[in-house]
């Protein structure tokens, strides 16, 4: 029973893949009919699967495929010729044997569904009412086909000689001889030699069919190029059976080069490797430490054999894109006639490789935005024909390599994405406001569709516009570790494109460190490290209603400190650390530089002493607690420092030190001066040791003043993380967290360090949305760029671009604005004569700019919500209200300097689309 | 009830006696290094590196509600195997491997402790003492349920 189980499974997976192979030929037969090489595969495909089924009893299953070969002979046999019609046909019987092999896996019977109206739908088309002509391709003389036979047989000889790269080029151009003989071939004379030699050039394809291959196609179609001659041979005349023969000679000869592997046990020996990579990196560091020659060569064969075992291993995992875009002619071609619009694929890059748990992960985002660029993207023909487009769409499939990572782009030269329509979407859904929407930059607006809930289809098809779909695709991609890129032309089409790293086992990843903790960022989402010393320390850091930013170039970068996002900087367990954080500040540095000069001062002192040249208590000389280091060492540099190891090793140093000494000034008095000069130089050398970690702790103490910052990329917004110590980057073997530790957000994974610690690999988007940082990063490209505006007059400027309710145009640099609000007017109160309003739990005045600047000509009315602006320099803010936010300009700022009666209100004048603009100096405004 | 023998891989925690079926026990390691997961369930001590493999160690004292170790005493590590994975049960002490009588088994009695009830199967009736029998897979579970919310509140 278990061996009929895996003959069956085996069939499963065989069938499944011979029925993909199945929509790709039907699909290219369609465009060329009269490919005589790829009709011969599909009727032994269904041959092969109907031969199974009889075999394994399924015989709902034979008989589909029996109706699907009948109809294929006339076809194979040039009788009928392919139309539209009989491609759907013969993709429903693909799909109806899908739909049985899946009922064959769930329960391993065949169901109940006899297929009936398919079968007769099949039946029909073989037996058209009107006989159809014969197709024009067997009326071509057969006097061609003996010419072409002995030039594939001349060829024979060179094919085996040569390497494997020429047997690739000879094969085609045989193909292309054996070509002109196929229209010739009658079923009798199908010659065998040719059906091999099909599965040469095309050699990708097939190859690509065997699941777990590691595609090696010269080598396979090599070995297949010696074999076919040999068939030809015996079996050219055995016409009815040769077809089917030579599938199973291929079968055979594929099986020879390929094997079939279950995926847990590639998966068991990825693990296995990434542990080798670890016991390597650890008999490395020992080996470094080593004088053995013999250890030094053999820990660096082990390297290097290592590295080839972890690239092999990993190769084994990896397949080409071409197997995750194989579905998606097929979905293409249902789709676009379903919506009545012609499309064409084109793939490039099809070879690229990736790791197969990715290859799996990416299938459906990729389906579902094909499906999207074909209904939304692409116009109806006459549309396209009506913008001077051809009226064949055409859908870019592309993958390349770049940088450590995958790039996958699906283009299309459709309509691109309207912006406008998606701003008013996103409004009327209620997913930004109006005022945000106004103030979008496009790729900002672009990002929209990104978001849950968002559809622009005017209707609802079966196909999408359902509003579930973007945000998914985003989310499948971001698990894998990828990002999503959408870039739109109007008029012109959209890319989207998807980075993907190779492989999810091992990645480079940044090591860092807090509360005395390493942990792990994946690189991917690293873009640049700052580190802030001296006087940056302590301004460099800067508060925002109480949440740290930091000014990158110019733009506001939001802070997580990664020892308040883990809880670890007060935690129980650490608050041995938390304690010396809190009184050492910066002076640390200060006590190491003291101790180091007390030694030295000591020391000097000590070869005086034992020169004759000047007095020392013996306890000072040899006892470690009574010289000046040690009277420091042994009271507040322990006490402060105790936890550090490098003070453990610095006690133990001392005191061997002072021991020394103690052996000096014994071998002295001994007057066994050849004894004293040996240990005096144990003495120089322990000394020397001393002042080398002082040095060092000095160093680690400066940098734990210093604040590091992680800048991070998550989900498109930047943070940047603050850690105690940036240490290193390395490759690292990704584990998975145990199920006790699945719910923390916060981690991606565990790895293993290369002395053997476990370190946890952190979740960049996990640490950013648990910090609540995801929603206000919404706003920042509002806060914008906060450049000094009189240093950077010449410089490009994002202003704000607002109206008070009368002809004037006003702007004000977004630099100095923190939030744009709205509130209701009946939130506003009185205060002492002025406005206010409660903000965020302060109170926040109110400046009506219109009355500042006496609103000229129209009458204002009151409005039913206040549009505010607000700003904030230090410990003061103030909210601005001004009728309308038009525009969001970038613009160089040419100002004229202003003498009117508001000049100090204004920082000057100048001319934003077309019209005189009066720019607002926010700075002396908030104090009116 | 049958007469069927059963091993036990026994252990101390504070003044418990507890026992494990030898099957589900993989290994018994000393005191090992562990990397701290903040935010994790406090029953969640930290990660060990078991040649290769990472292993959540799970305070027992913690999860059965008991005092704190002693900083001193170093726990023992009872790995455990939970699924494919393995899971470290952190013990004061370990004891014998002892073959018990299935006729000496007994359901927790009622009065003890609701904290512990949950997770002890039952006892058995040594001649000197009692040995309770540890429902690991229980425990493991609902270390994981508890892990969440327990998590978030920390944060």
């Amino acid at each position: 029973m278990e061996m009929l189980d895996e003959i069956v499974s085996e069939f499963l997976v065989e069938s499944y893949e011979s029925l993909d192979q199945l929509d790709r030929d039907l699909m290219a037969l369609e465009e060329s009919p009269d490919d005589r090489d790829r009709m011969s595969s599909i009727f032994r495909t269904i041959h092969t699967i109907k031969g199974t089924s009889g075999f394994l009893a399924f015989p709902h299953l034979e008989k589909v495929a029996h109706v699907g070969e009948s109809l294929l002979v006339p076809l194979r046999d040039g009788e009928l010729s392919l139309n539209n019609e009989i491609t759907d046909g013969l993709l429903g019987m693909v799909d109806a044997i899908r739909g049985i092999l899946a009922q064959v896996e769930t329960d391993g019977t065949e169901g109940d569904e006899e297929f009936a109206a398919l079968i007769a739908r099949l039946e029909e088309l073989r037996c058209p009412s009107v006989t159809q002509p014969a197709a024009p391709a067997a009326a071509e003389p057969i006097v061609e086909q003996p010419e072409a036979k002995p030039k594939a047989a001349k060829k024979t000889p060179a094919r085996k000689k040569s390497s494997a790269k020429s047997a690739a080029t000879t094969t085609k151009t045989t193909r292309r001889s054996t070509k002109k003989a196929a229209p010739a071939a009658s079923v009798a004379d199908e010659s065998p030699d040719e059906i091999p030699e099909t599965e040469v050039s095309e050699s990708i394809d097939s190859a690509d069919a065997q699941e777990n291959k590691i595609p090696e196609p010269p080598v396979v179609s090599k070995s297949r190029a010696v074999a076919a001659p040999v068939v030809a041979v015996k079996k050219t005349n055995e016409a009815s059976l040769a077809a089917a023969d030579a599938g199973n000679e291929q079968q055979s000869s594929l099986a020879d080069s390929s094997v079939r592997l279950d995926v847990s046990l590639l998966d068991k020996l990825m693990n296995l490797v990434g542990e080798l990579v670890l016991s390597r990196n650890q008999i490395l560091q020992f080996a470094q430490n080593s004088e053995d020659a013999a250890m030094i060569a053999t820990s660096q064969r082990l390297n290097l054999i290592t590295t080839e075992l972890q690239a092999g291993v990993m190769k084994t995992r990896m397949q080409p894109i071409r197997n995750a875009w194989s579905k998606l002619p097929r979905v293409v071609r249902d789709l676009s006639i379903s919506c009545g619009k012609q499309v064409q694929v084109v793939m490039e890059g099809a070879e690229t490789e990736l790791d197969k748990t990715i290859l799996e992960a990416i299938k459906d985002p990729l389906t579902h935005i094909v499906r999207n660029s074909v209904d939304h993207g692409i116009e109806p023909a006459d549309v396209r024909k009506a913008n001077g487009k051809p009226a064949q769409g055409t859908l870019w499939l592309r993958a390349y390599h770049e940088g450590g990572q995958v790039n996958i782009e699906i283009a299309d030269d459709g309509g691109g994405i309207g912006l406008d329509r998606v701003r008013e979407k996103a409004i009327e859904k209620g997913l930004v406001t109006a005022e945000q929407a106004a103030a979008m930059s496009d790729h900002e607006s672009t990002q929209l569709i990104l978001l849950p809930g968002f559809s622009t289809a005017a209707k609802v098809t079966n196909v999408s516009g359902r509003g579930v779909g973007m945000d998914v695709v985003k989310t499948n991609v971001e698990k894998i570790g990828g990002t999503l890129e959408i870039q739109t032309r109007p008029g012109q089409g959209t890319t989207l494109r998807i980075k993907i790293p190779l492989t999810l086992a091992i990645i480079p990843a940044l090591i860092v460190s807090t509360d005395g903790e390493r942990y792990a960022i994946p690189q991917v989402s690293l873009l640049e490290l700052v580190r802030l010393e001296g006087e940056q320390v302590t301004t460099g850091i800067e508060y925002v209603h109480g949440a740290p930013v930091y000014r990158l170039r110019g733009k506001l970068l939001p802070l997580v400190y990664l020892s308040h996002a883990l809880g670890t900087h007060c935690s129980a367990d650490s608050r041995e650390q938390c304690e010396y954080r809190d009184d050492s500040n910066n002076g640390w540095d200060v006590d190491f530089v003291m101790a180091r000069s007390k030694h030295l001062a000591w020391k000097g002192r000590l070869r005086a002493y034992l020169d004759g040249r000047e007095t020392m208590s013996l306890d000072e000389a040899v006892s470690p607690r009574a010289c000046s280091l040690g009277k420091w060492l042994y009271d507040e540099g322990m006490r402060d420092f105790g936890h550090l190891p490098q003070v453990v090793q610095l006690e133990r140093l001392h005191a061997d030190m002072h021991a020394a000494v103690g052996k000096v000034i014994q071998h002295n008095e001994q007057g066994d001066k050849a004894g004293a000069e040996k240990h005096l130089l144990d003495v120089e050398s322990l000394s020397h040791h001393t002042v080398a970690i002082l040095d060092e702790l000095k160093q680690t103490a400066e940098g734990n003043g210093a604040i590091n910052i992680v800048v991070l990329r998550a989900n498109d917004r930047e943070y940047g993380l603050v850690v105690d110590r940036v240490n290193d980057s390395a490759e690292i073997v990704v584990k998975p967290l145990s199920r006790q530790l699945k719910g923390l957000s916060e981690y991606a994974g565990t790895t293993i360090m290369g002395d053997g610690r476990v370190a946890l690999i952190l979740d960049v988007m996990g640490l950013a949305v648990a910090s609540g940082l995801t929603a206000d990063l919404r706003n920042s490209d509002h806060t914008g760029i906060a450049k000094d505006i009189t240093a950077t007059t010449t410089e490009t400027q994002t202003l704000l671009v607002v109206d008070l309710g009368d002809t004037r145009q006003f702007a004000l640099p977004t630099s100095m604005v923190a939030r744009l609000e709205k509130v209701s007017s009946t939130a506003v109160e009185m205060t002492d004569n002025r406005e206010v309003i409660q903000y965020r739990g302060k109170i926040l005045p109110i400046v009506r700019l219109a009355n500042v600047f006496g609103a000229y000509g129209s009458q204002i009315e009151e409005p039913h919500e206040l549009q505010i602006i607000v700003y904030s320099e230090q410990n003061h803010s103030c909210g601005f209200a001004v009728n309308q936010i038009l525009d969001i300009v970038e613009t160089k700022l040419n100002l004229t300097e202003d003498d009117g009666q508001h000049s100090d209100k204004l920082l000057g004048t100048t001319v934003i689309h077309d019209r005189v603009t009066d720019v607002l100096n926010l700075c002396s405004l908030a104090r009116y | 009830m049958s007469n069927t023998q059963h091993q036990f891989c026994t252990f101390y925690v504070d003044d418990l006696f507890l026992g494990i079926n030898v099957q589900q026990v993989q290994e018994v390691i000393r005191y090992q290094e562990m990397t701290r997961v903040p935010l994790a369930p406090p029953a969640v001590r930290g990660l060990i590196n078991l040649r290769g493999q990472i292993v959540t160690a799970i305070d027992l004292r913690c999860w059965l509600g008991m005092p704190k170790r002693n900083p001193d005493q170093l726990p023992m590590n009872v790995i455990v195997r939970d699924g494919g994975n393995a899971v470290s049960l952190l013990v004061d002490r370990i004891g014998d491997v002892i073959e018990v009588n299935d006729e000496f088994f007994e359901p927790p009695p009622s009065t003890v402790q609701a904290s512990l009830r949950g997770l002890i199967q039952g006892a058995y009736k040594l001649s000197d003492e009692l040995l309770l029998l540890l429902d690991t897979g229980r425990a493991l579970a609902e270390c994981d349920s508890r892990g969440v919310p327990n998590s978030r509140i920390a944060s």
